[in-house]
């Protein structure tokens, strides 16, 4: 790497103490990923589904943002980006276990489906995409009550397809809002390889709505982080939308109940594993002279424990109240 | 006190409440003109393009986008052109405003209030007509409310807006510019949930919503000159249904008649009809009997087959007479 690509991150903007958390967020959520798995293999949580192999451009994608300013509707993948933006790992097990304390949803929802109002992080549902029409209403809230803040929304190609995407990238890109729409794509749609999902590329759709559409390698965290900020910056002086195509990998079956052996082979995943962006950050930091080997493993024992406490924490946590099923269809109390 | 039509009234409503209300703000196709129906007419010149939004010509947008600006605070008035066209809307309000707040354990709420003009006007053929209010009847989450007459449109208007859940709001076409009233000047409500006798009566209880209420007081008038009295229950509300109201109208006679345009299968009138089953059968004194458009797509568009698809106070009065005489 060269002098000029070194230290890249500062160039811009994020100070080293960000570029070490980043990675430590990013190796928070494979951890996660790879303990969800096995407590649903143990039999002690019904389903996991992960992100891993997506986790660099999405802590890049959630540092580029401004948390608690900024609205974010995150997909069920991103896990690191939730993370990024304030959830906390004990969030993410209580939900994983169904727990009354589950922040997102009570226990209601399976994990992945996020909601946080402390953090803007607006609730979601398991029919893919519908989110995207929500973040462009959220984007012209903000755009009427003159509001400085973007809208994050993100979706994995095959919800390229669906109409919502194409409703909502039209009416963003008519009305010039604030909202950045990012397509992850990590070239599976459950079993259906892209080649079957699209024929071009989901990045140039963008000029059909009038806005800029940008491909991006999902394994570069900092240039991921480079074209969201600006595409941040566009949102917030009202130069309107712009599409992010996040090229990776999905390195996890597409959740615990599908074998990922019946549609691509281990050579293919491992393949991939080895060009990660968790891993190829791992090294820019050490290259950097940020990061050591003895840090690496501190960090692994420290949040391995903090992963063990936070399992134990939901594993013990109480489910809701049988019949807490009745609440919340309707707005309850006084004025109703 | 002024004399105005239910259209009117429906206007009057969105103007009272966007004066009051700098979130309230209307979206949909063609409203900056005022709505192919007219009833947004003139509130672009008093509010301006952005709280009277032309939106592009896409449903599950219009709804999607009005749930998006109401999570955040506002109070979206979403127009659907014509009920007919609401179905590629119906997964934003079924999978997500019905849920939101039930998904996020009430982290998230959705007070968004969804206008659909329904129902058959004469020549306006299958996909200008029809009453959807089935498909989302039966949806946790949801109200539906169905006004009869501009008292009813304005107040239930101003109570959906208001509403902190998502409220569907079904307006029949028909009613428009048929039906005139008195309404109050001075602001006020009709509560969602509660339906309203329209009529009192001893001998047959009509339990009906929309422009079926219409018909009903026609023929009740009708019937009162053969010595026939009919009891009118406007349900208002579909959801949730006013079962005291339901139970109460039933009792006073023993004798019911569910009347509703939507296709009789599956239509409100069977869960009306059930509720009265199971609370009240043995206070009846002839089956329960209901009258609805009949089980096929759509009413046609030649005048024959228009006249034998629609309610009418003549049919309504010859199934009140002929429940009357059971």
């Amino acid at each position: 790497m060269s002098i000029g690509q070194l230290f890249k991150h500062r160039s811009l903007g994020i100070s080293d103490e960000d570029a070490v958390r980043m990675y430590t967020v990013m190796n928070m959520a494979t951890k996660y990923d790879e303990r969800g798995l096995m407590l649903q293999r143990a039999g002690k949580v019904p389903f996991h589904i992960g992100g891993s192999g997506q986790y660099a451009g999405q802590v890049a994608m959630a540092f580029a943002m401004q948390p608690k300013k900024d609205y974010f509707l995150p997909y069920y993948r991103d896990f690191a980006f939730v993370l990024s933006i304030g959830m906390t790992v004990k969030d993410l097990m209580l939900s994983l276990f169904c727990k009354a304390e589950d922040v997102s949803s009570g226990g209601r929802q399976m994990p992945g489906h996020f909601g946080d109002k402390r953090y803007n992080i607006v609730t979601g549902s398991s029919p893919v995409t519908t989110q995207v029409p929500h973040a462009v209403g959220i984007a012209l809230a903000a755009k009427m009550k003159k509001q400085d803040f973007a809208t994050f929304v993100s979706f994995g190609e095959g919800s390229s397809n669906q109409g919502d995407f194409h409703e909502g990238c039209n009416f963003a890109g008519v009305h010039k809002l604030p909202v950045i729409f990012v397509c992850e794509n990590n070239q599976y749609a459950i079993s259906v390889p892209l080649h079957k999902q699209v024929s071009g590329k989901i990045a140039d759709r963008a000029i059909g709505y009038g806005f800029p559409g940008y491909q991006v390698d999902g394994s570069d965290a900092l240039e991921v982080f480079r074209i969201m900020k600006e595409a941040r910056e566009r949102a917030i002086q009202g130069e309107g939308p712009t599409l992010i195509e996040m090229i990776s990998y999905r390195l996890m079956p597409h959740s615990t109940s599908d074998d990922d052996m019946l549609y691509r082979t281990k050579e293919e995943v491992e393949a991939n594993r080895q060009k990660d962006g968790v891993v190829k950050f791992k090294e820019y930091l050490m290259e950097c002279g940020l990061w050591s080997e003895e840090q690496d493993r501190e960090l692994q024992d420290r949040q391995k424990q903090e992963i063990n406490e936070a399992t134990k924490y939901a594993d013990l946590a109480p489910y809701p109240k049988p019949e807490d099923t009745l609440l919340h269809v309707y707005a309850e109390g006084e004025g109703v | 006190m002024a004399v105005i039509t239910y259209l009117e009234a429906i206007r009057s409503a969105m103007q009272e409440e966007m004066q009051q209300d700098d979130n309230v703000f209307v979206l949909g196709e063609d409203v900056g003109k005022g709505g192919v129906l007219n009833t947004t007419k003139g509130l672009r010149d008093m509010f301006g393009e952005d709280r009277v939004l032309d939106t592009p010509l896409a449903e599950s947008a219009i709804v999607g986008v009005a749930i998006g600006s109401a999570m955040y605070g506002m109070k979206p008035i979403a127009e659907i052109q014509f009920a007919d066209f609401i179905f590629p809307a119906t997964n934003q309000i079924i999978s997500e405003a019905a849920k939101i707040r039930y998904r996020s354990n009430n982290d998230w709420s959705c007070p968004i209030v969804i206008r659909a003009p329904y129902g058959a006007t004469g020549a306006s053929a299958l996909y200008h007509s029809q009453c959807p209010e089935s498909v989302f009847f039966g949806t946790p989450g949801l109200k539906i409310v169905a006004p009869s007459n501009p008292y009813d449109a304005k107040g239930l208007l101003k109570a959906a807006i208001r509403d902190a859940d998502p409220v569907l709001y079904f307006e029949h076409k028909k009613c428009y510019l048929a039906l005139s009233a008195d309404v109050p000047e001075q602001d006020y409500i009709v509560p969602i949930g509660k339906a309203d006798v329209k009529r009192q009566g001893t001998d047959i209880t009509v339990i009906a919503y929309g422009i079926a209420v219409h018909y009903a007081l026609i023929a009740a008038e009708e019937l009162a000159k053969e010595g026939i009295s009919a009891h009118v229950l406007d349900l208002r509300t579909l959801q949730p249904l006013d079962k005291e109201a339901i139970l109460e109208a039933t009792a006073k006679t023993g004798k019911v008649l569910i009347v509703h345009e939507d296709n009789k299968t599956g239509g409100v009138g069977a869960e009306v009809s059930a509720i009265i089953a199971e609370e009240l059968l043995f206070e009846l004194d002839a089956p329960i009997a209901r009258l609805c458009g009949p089980d096929v797509p759509a009413v046609g568009n030649n005048p024959p087959m228009e006249k034998f698809f629609l309610l009418s106070p003549d049919k309504l009065k010859e199934a009140m007479r002929k429940l009357a005489m059971f």
